[in-house]
C-alpha cells in the first residue's frame, strides 16, 4: 500500500531528519512511501495571524497537490487539524474548494494515529534506552483528542522508560507567531514546562509536533541543559 | 493601533512573588474544578455543558422577547425596571434615587457589571459612597485596585499583602492571620450594612418566566446587600436571561463547579421583588437596572455572539497560560482572560484592543473548560482578521500584510519556496538574527535551518 508524506515546512526546512526517520518506519512497515515534490506548506502561519485570504492560497495549493492521495501521513497533530478541522472555514464561501477540502480531509492523518488505526501497528520493533517524558501538543490534544495513542506507541519500545510530567498538557508557549509577538510570555510559558520535565529527571522529551519541540529545544539550550528533545517518529525509528 | 503593555508584562513577569501567587491560585482552582467535573462525580458534565449552550444560544436569539417576558413579571412583583444604555445612565438613574431618598451610603455586593462601568467612581464624584462587602472586593477597594480575576478579585494577592493594606488603610496592627482579617472586615462591614440607604447587587441570572434575580456567593454579603437596605437596586446586563426557572438547575450545577469547584456556593438567592404583605425581610423597594453598554452590538453577528453565552465562571482565566503568566491587570479591561480576549475588542474599539485576540497561543484549553462551549480561539482567529483588516483601513501593518502576501505567494510556487530555503539556509549562519529571528532570540537558541532540507535528502536517498 502506497502512502504519502505531507513534511511539514518546518520539518523540511529544520528538521528534515524527522521525515526521514517516519519514512523509515512506514518502510519497515511495508508500505510503500511517496513523496510530492511540489509541497511546502499547510498555510496555518497565515490563518493564524489573521491572514485568512492569504493561507487559503496556500490551502489550495495544497489540495492540489494532495488531489490523488489515498494515505497522506504528516510529523505534526497541529498541521493535521489545520487540514482537517480549519480548512472547513478558510473555503466557506468557496464551495468548489470546500468540497475538495472535504475530500481530501479524511486522508490526512498525523503520524501516530496513522501507525495506530492504518497499519494497527503499536509495536514498530524500536529500541531506545534512557527515561523519556511526553509533552502533549495543544492542537493534537485539544482538536484532534490525540492523548494515549503516543504513549502507547513509546511503551513499545525496547529500553524506553516513560515518566510523565505533571503539567504534560500545558501548552509549551510557541503558539506560532504567538511567539515572536510576545516573546517574553511565550519564553516564560516555556521555562515553566522546562521546569516540569527537569523533575522527572527524563533526559529526552518526546513529541508529535517539531514546532512545540523547537520551542522547547531553544529554551533548553539557553538554559545549558542535558535534555534533547525528540520527535516521537524519530524514536520509534531507532533500533 | 495601541499595542500591548509590554513595560507593566515584563514587570510582571519578573515579579517572582506574584507569578507564584497566581500560578499557584489559579492552579488550585483548576485542580478543584477537576475534582467537581470529574466523571466519577458528574457523568453528565458534558451533556450539561451542550445544555448550557444550546440555552444560551436559543436565549440570545431570543432576547428581545426574554426581556419583555421578564420585564412583565418583575413589575408584576412590584418591582421596576430600567434599561440603561451605558454606565452613565445607571450613575444618573441612582443618583437620582439616592436624591429622591436622601440616600448617603450604598452596600455592595460583588458584581462585573458595576465594575465594568466604574459604578462606584461615578457615585463618589457625588458624595455618594459605595462600599465593596465582598472581602476580596473590599480588599481591592481599600487598595485602589481593580479586580485581578473574575471570581477571585483578589488572587494575586497574599495575606501578607492583605495585612499591609489593613495597616495602611484601617489604621491597625498588622494581621496576617487570613480569619483574624476576616474578622475585621466582618465588623467594619457589618456596620455598613446597618447604617447603608441602598444596596446594590449584580445578578448571575435573569430567570424571565418567573421575574426573579438569582445571586450566588459564598460569604451572604449579596443576602445582607439586598434585603437590609431599604432600597435594593440589582444591576445586570442583559445577556444574563434564561428563559425559564427549570432552566437554573443546568446553570447552578456548572457555575459553581467551573469556578471554584464547589458543587454549590453556599448561597444562592432568588430575588424577586420588594417585601409584600406579612413578609419579615427584604427591600421596600426593588429595582432591576438592565444594562446594555455594548451589548446589542454583539447581537448582529451569528457568529461572534456566542460571546454573550459567559457566565462569568472565571474557568479560562485559570486554564489559560497566557493569563497565568501575564495577570488580570495587563488586560485593559476588567474582564481579564480569555473572555476578556474577545469581549473587550468586540464591545469597545478593535483598533484600540488590537493586541488582544494575538495574545494567546491558541491552545485550546479556555474552550475545553468553558461550561457554556464558548468557542473562544475560533473567536479569537476571526477577531485577529478582523483587527489585519482593520488595520489596513487605517493603512498601517503594511510590513506585516507584505510578508505574509509574500509567505503566501512562495509557498504556492515549490520552485522558489526551496530556492528561498537552501538562500536561507546558507545566510542563517553569517547573519545576526535580525526582526521577528531577534525576538524568537532574546529567549532562545535560534534553530539551524538543516544543511539539506528533507527535499534534498528524499531526492539523494531515492538516487542510492
Amino acid at each position: 500500500m502506497k502512502v504519502s508524506l505531507f513534511v511539514t515546512c518546518i520539518v523540511d526546512q529544520v528538521f528534515p531528519q524527522v521525515g526521514i526517520a517516519m519514512a523509515e518506519v512506514l518502510e519497515r512497515l511495508g508500505y510503500e512511501v511517496d513523496f510530492p515534490p511540489a509541497q511546502t506548506c499547510c498555510g496555518q502561519p497565515a490563518f493564524n495571524s489573521g491572514y485568512p485570504q492569504e493561507a487559503r492560497t496556500v490551502a489550495r495549493h495544497f489540495l492540489d497537490v494532495f488531489r490523488d492521495s489515498e494515505y497522506i501521513v504528516v510529523p505534526s497533530g497541529s498541521c493535521t487539524s489545520m487540514i482537517t478541522h480549519h480548512y472547513e472555514e478558510i473555503f466557506k464561501d468557496d464551495s468548489k474548494q470546500l468540497e475538495q477540502a472535504h475530500r481530501v480531509a479524511p486522508r490526512v492523518w498525523e503520524f501516530s494515529r496513522f501507525l495506530l488505526e492504518v497499519a494497527k501497528a503499536e509495536d514498530v520493533g524500536a529500541r531506545y534506552d534512557g527515561v523519556v517524558t511526553y509533552h502533549d501538543s495543544c492542537h493534537a490534544l485539544r482538536e484532534l483528542r490525540i492523548k494515549s495513542g503516543p504513549r502507547r506507541l513509546l511503551a513499545k519500545v525496547q529500553g524506553l522508560t516513560l515518566r510523565e510530567m505533571d503539567v504534560a498538557e500545558e501548552c509549551c508557549g510557541f503558539g506560532g507567531t504567538f511567539s515572536i509577538k510576545f516573546p517574553e510570555v511565550s519564553g516564560a510559558m516555556a521555562r515553566t514546562k522546562i521546569e516540569s520535565i527537569k523533575k522527572t529527571e527524563a533526559s529526552t522529551v518526546v513529541s508529535i509536533d517539531s514546532s512545540c519541540l523547537m520551542q522547547l529545544q531553544g529554551v533548553i539550550d539557553r538554559a545549558g541543559l542535558p535534555i534533547r528533545t525528540l520527535h516521537l517518529a524519530e524514536v520509534l525509528a531507532s533500533r | 493601533m495601541t499595542g500591548a503593555p509590554s513595560e507593566t508584562i515584563k514587570q510582571t513577569l519578573d515579579d517572582p512573588r506574584l507569578q507564584l501567587a497566581i500560578y499557584t491560585a489559579s492552579g488550585r482552582l483548576m485542580d478543584h474544578r477537576a475534582t467537581a467535573v470529574g466523571a466519577g462525580v458528574l457523568p453528565e458534565y458534558q451533556d450539561l455543558r451542550t445544555q448550557a449552550n444550546l440555552i444560551k444560544k436559543h436565549t440570545i436569539e431570543n432576547l428581545d422577547y426574554y426581556l419583555e417576558q421578564l420585564e412583565a413579571n418583575v413589575v408584576a412583583h412590584g418591582g421596576k425596571v430600567v434599561f440603561c444604555r451605558d454606565g452613565q445612565e445607571v450613575a444618573d438613574f441612582v443618583l437620582g434615587l439616592a436624591k429622591k431618598n436622601g440616600a448617603r451610603l450604598i452596600v455592595k455586593s460583588k458584581s462585573m457589571t458595576s465594575e465594568e462601568i466604574h459604578f462606584n467612581e461615578r457615585l463618589e464624584h457625588h458624595q455618594l459612597e459605595a462600599v465593596e462587602t465582598d472581602l476580596g472586593e473590599y480588599i481591592l477597594q481599600l487598595a485602589h485596585q481593580r479586580p485581578y480575576h473574575i471570581v477571585a478579585p483578589a488572587l494575586h494577592m497574599t495575606r501578607y499583602d492583605v495585612a499591609d493594606v489593613f495597616t495602611k488603610r484601617l489604621g491597625i496592627e498588622k494581621e496576617v492571620v487570613p480569619e483574624n482579617q476576616t474578622k475585621i472586615a466582618r465588623a467594619v462591614l457589618r456596620e455598613k450594612f446597618l447604617e447603608a440607604d441602598i444596596g446594590v447587587t449584580g445578578a448571575n441570572f435573569l430567570i424571565a418566566d418567573s421575574g426573579a434575580v438569582v445571586v450566588v456567593e459564598n460569604e451572604g454579603n449579596a443576602r445582607l446587600s439586598s434585603s437590609t437596605p431599604k432600597i435594593h437596586i440589582a444591576v445586570a446586563g442583559i445577556e444574563k436571561l434564561i428563559p425559564r426557572a427549570q432552566d437554573l438547575a443546568v446553570f447552578l450545577d456548572l457555575l459553581g463547579r467551573s469556578a471554584t469547584g464547589q458543587p454549590l456556593t453556599v448561597y444562592t438567592s432568588f430575588l424577586s421583588g420588594p417585601r409584600r404583605g406579612e413578609e419579615v425581610d427584604g427591600p421596600d423597594e426593588f429595582y432591576l437596572v438592565l444594562l446594555d453598554n455594548g451589548r446589542t452590538k454583539l447581537l448582529t453577528d451569528p457568529e461572534k455572539r456566542q460571546s454573550l453565552y459567559c457566565i462569568r465562571c472565571g474557568a479560562c482565566l485559570n486554564h489559560c497560560p497566557v493569563y497565568r503568566k501575564i495577570g488580570g491587570h495587563n488586560y485593559p479591561w476588567v474582564y481579564s482572560g480569555p473572555i476578556g480576549a474577545i469581549i473587550t475588542p468586540q464591545f469597545h474599539d478593535i483598533t484600540e484592543n488590537g493586541w488582544l485576540p494575538f495574545a494567546s497561543s491558541l491552545c485550546g484549553a479556555c474552550a475545553e473548560v468553558c461550561p457554556v462551549k464558548i468557542e473562544i480561539p475560533k473567536l479569537l482567529l476571526k477577531l485577529r482578521s478582523e483587527v489585519t483588516e482593520a488595520k489596513q483601513r487605517q493603512g498601517t501593518g503594511g510590513l506585516e500584510r507584505l510578508a505574509f502576501r509574500m509567505f503566501a505567494w512562495v509557498m504556492a510556487h515549490p520552485k522558489i519556496y526551496l530556492l528561498g530555503g537552501r538562500i536561507g539556509a546558507i545566510l542563517a549562519p553569517l547573519v545576526p538574527p535580525l526582526g521577528p529571528l531577534k525576538k524568537w532570540a532574546s529567549q532562545r537558541t535560534l534553530p539551524r535551518p538543516a544543511k539539506q532540507s528533507f527535499h534534498q535528502m528524499w531526492a539523494a536517498r531515492k538516487r542510492t
